[in-house]
């Protein structure tokens, strides 16, 4: 097959190229320059571009670098920035996975006549005893990114390749040692690409949008306290609300965007017995029909948060909601919540926790 | 070899520029700044190269000095000029990034360039009246041929509102994209300052060619032992000057005929490729354009997409510049000449030279043709 690899000058898409090649496909290796500001950290900094570049070369495929950085822009970094606005806690690597490496690209691999678009994410695609292909966690537990992948459908599924999917990260650095890919040993990215170090996540946003005071009050609308930023505030957080020590610790339990306000209250606050999730794609449409009869699910709201046992209530193809089997810590508006089926092994579908309570 | 349609980035040496040079990567290796007599013959052939540059430039053998190539050139001009003198420094809009981030760098004015993509001639006077006694215009660079599009800039308009509205500014050229396509006597008188990359004409890379007039003074980028009259330190890359004069004798020797040969070969690319295609657009009208350039637009594609396809078919040809990561850049001189972002967006440069022939120009109509039809499906 003639395969498109997404390279982002990592270990794992470095070996995926690696993988490919050994299988005997036709590889072409692509890094994609997303965010041309300033950057520490980024995926697409010219370094990890010489890293690609390098790596591909010593496997003995071309290599490319195609300009998506208007597209970022549009779908990643100017709706980051909007979130905050709104009280949204965002998640841009999803949104860059669901724009820009499973849409984008896969699109331009199409045009350019590719059968397939191949990334180094620790997830599988696996066909059940159905035929119907499974977005299945990778074979290590620790480093497993089915979750930040859950998006892809089964007409992307069919287009995706995860050739280090079967593999440990440790496999993974061991075939990069033995190929002498200069990549071997660079530490896994961790953080926001267009987010430098330096300045962070407040330099970033104060640099976009004005920051709105707010008051810290209690559950009551008594005042407690005060923040600097209201658009720096996230559901759970315990620190920098400007309110003084002693007594039961106190959280963020909902932020009040149209009033600027932040109410705190006990952990158990925290807690609720359901959460509403949008915009939600299925892996395979069959599974809305099979959740109706059995509604047990297992649900995932982190990149490496456990998965938690619940039920699904289906309103309609694009917004279910998920009744906790025992209460759970509120997840933040916008973050990633994802469906697994019970044997805790396969993506049934994923979506945005909502800021409907 | 597949067909190589990217003479502007660079081009292929010329045989006789290698066969010059090659008994000086051997065995002639001494340094010519040295007193003995293995350093004066490297000198005396360091020394018959600068005569010959100068008489294929028209200038005085003196005011030719070596560099490592345009992008210093255009440096040492302009940041040369502002360090000497203080004031300002001007260039147009659509010029090559060594002169444009150049001026920039030095909080310089850029000027607009008119829908061809040379100076706009009107704005260029009002920037130089518009300067006063405190902050004079010291340097004026103007490229004398486009490097995306290939559009000739008028020089004889250029110097004369130059001379007019700054008569004290130095007026540098980056003559880069020239050399191959114009003779340079005649736009050396023209200008105090000349910059020429030797690979855009035959040459090695890493090797320049700078005109310095007899009285303009510029602040050296490099110090050092002083060579090149304490106007450029360093060790002479002697192989590297001596195939740049030869290539840059061969080219200006051979230019009339190439240029007839080269036009033709162009204009049947790009009349080829519209007769077959709906949707393109030339982008500068012929008479604007040197030879070697067929600049197009395909409406409703994107250009990395193309260049793919055209790499596959083995056709190298290029779009805009790239950034340091190697990802194409939207390009600022369509931008410069006002051209819709839906027409720039699917930008080919396709640059011809010395070795371009018919059959390169059959093979890359049919792989474009073919690219463009898959790219709008």
């Amino acid at each position: 097959m003639k395969v498109l690899v997404a390279m982002s000058g990592g270990v794992d898409s470095s070996v995926a190229a690696a993988e490919l090649k050994a299988a005997g496909h036709e590889v072409v290796g692509v890094t994609m320059r997303l965010w041309g500001g300033e950057s520490d950290t980024g995926c697409c900094s010219v370094s990890d571009v010489d890293d690609a570049r390098r790596v591909a070369q010593q496997l003995g495929i071309d290599h490319l670098v195609f300009n998506f950085s208007d597209d970022f822009n549009t779908h990643v970094v100017a709706p980051y920035v909007q979130a905050h606005v709104d009280g949204i806690t965002p998640n841009p690597c999803i949104e860059c996975n669901r724009h820009l490496k499973f849409d984008r690209l896969s699109e331009r691999a199409r045009l350019l006549g590719f059968d397939a678009v191949a990334t180094g994410h620790h997830a599988r695609i696996e066909h059940d005893d159905e035929g119907i292909l499974r977005l299945t966690r990778g074979a290590d537990d620790a480093k497993d990114q089915s979750y930040v992948v859950h998006m892809l459908d089964q007409n992307e599924l069919a287009y995706t390749m995860f050739p280090v999917g079967h593999m440990t990260k440790a496999q993974v650095r061991e075939r990069a040692v033995e190929l002498g890919l200069r990549t071997a040993t660079k530490p896994d990215s961790q953080d926001v690409c267009f987010i430098s170090k330096t300045g962070g996540r407040e330099t970033f946003l104060g640099n976009r949008i004005p920051f709105r005071k707010a008051e810290v009050v209690n559950e009551d609308g008594s005042p407690a306290g005060k923040v600097e930023a209201l658009e720096l505030v996230t559901i759970g957080q315990r620190k920098g609300l400007g309110i003084p020590g002693g007594g039961p610790k106190q959280y963020v339990v909902d932020v009040d965007t149209p009033n600027a306000r932040v109410i705190i209250g006990e952990e158990a606050r925290l807690y609720c017995e359901s959460l509403t999730v949008d915009k939600v794609i299925w892996s395979d449409l069959r599974d809305i029909e099979r959740l109706l009869k059995t509604s047990d699910v297992l649900v995932q709201s982190s990149a490496h948060g456990n998965a938690i046992p619940a039920t699904v209530e289906i309103w309609n193809e694009f917004s279910v909601r998920v009744i906790w089997n025992e209460p759970q810590r509120r997840i933040a508006p916008g973050q990633s919540v994802v469906l697994y089926n019970m044997t805790n092994k396969y993506v049934l579908g994923g979506g945005i926790a909502s800021a409907k309570k | 070899m597949g067909t190589y349609l990217d003479h502007a980035a660079s081009t292929p040496m010329r045989a006789e520029a290698i066969e010059a040079m090659t008994p000086y990567l051997d065995h002639m290796y001494a340094n010519p700044s040295g007193s003995h007599r293995f350093a004066r013959e490297a000198r005396k052939a360091l020394d018959e190269a600068r005569d010959l540059v100068a008489a294929t430039l028209g200038c005085k053998p003196g005011e030719v000095v070596f560099t490592s190539g345009g992008t210093e050139g255009d440096n040492h001009a302009i940041l040369g000029a502002v360090r000497r003198l203080g004031g300002v420094a001007v260039c147009p809009a659509a010029e090559h990034h060594a002169v444009l981030h150049c001026v920039e760098h030095v909080n310089g004015v850029v000027v607009r360039v008119n829908n061809v993509g040379t100076v706009d001639l009107d704005d260029l006077q009002r920037v130089l009246e518009a300067a006063t006694d405190e902050q004079p215009i010291t340097v004026v660079s103007v490229m004398a041929v486009n490097n995306e599009v290939g559009s000739i800039t008028p020089m004889r308009d250029v110097a004369r509102i130059v001379r007019k509205y700054a008569p004290n500014a130095i007026l540098h050229t980056d003559a880069v994209q020239a050399a191959c396509w114009m003779d340079l006597r005649e736009v050396t008188p023209l200008v105090d300052a000349m910059s020429l990359s030797a690979h855009k004409f035959g040459g090695p890379k890493g090797v320049g060619v700078m005109v310095i007039k007899t009285g303009k003074n510029l602040e050296p980028l490099i110090f050092g032992g002083g060579q090149e009259r304490d106007r450029r330190s360093g060790t002479h890359n002697v192989s590297g000057i001596i195939a740049t004069a030869k290539a840059l004798e061969v080219t200006d020797k051979t230019r009339a005929e190439e240029m007839v040969r080269v036009t033709k070969l162009r204009d049947r690319l790009v009349d080829e490729i519209r007769a077959q295609l709906d949707g393109v657009l030339d982008t500068v009208p012929r008479e604007h354009r040197v030879p070697g350039v067929a600049h197009l637009c395909f409406s409703g594609l994107e250009n990395e997409a193309l260049l793919f396809l055209l790499d596959q078919a083995d056709v190298y040809a290029s779009a805009a510049s790239a950034c340091a990561s190697g990802a194409m850049e939207p390009s600022h001189v369509l931008e410069a000449m006002g051209i819709d972002r839906s027409w720039s967006n699917g930008a080919l440069r396709l640059s011809l030279g010395h070795t371009t022939t018919d059959a390169e120009i059959d093979l890359a109509v049919s792989a474009i043709v073919s690219a463009v039809n898959q790219l709008r499906r």
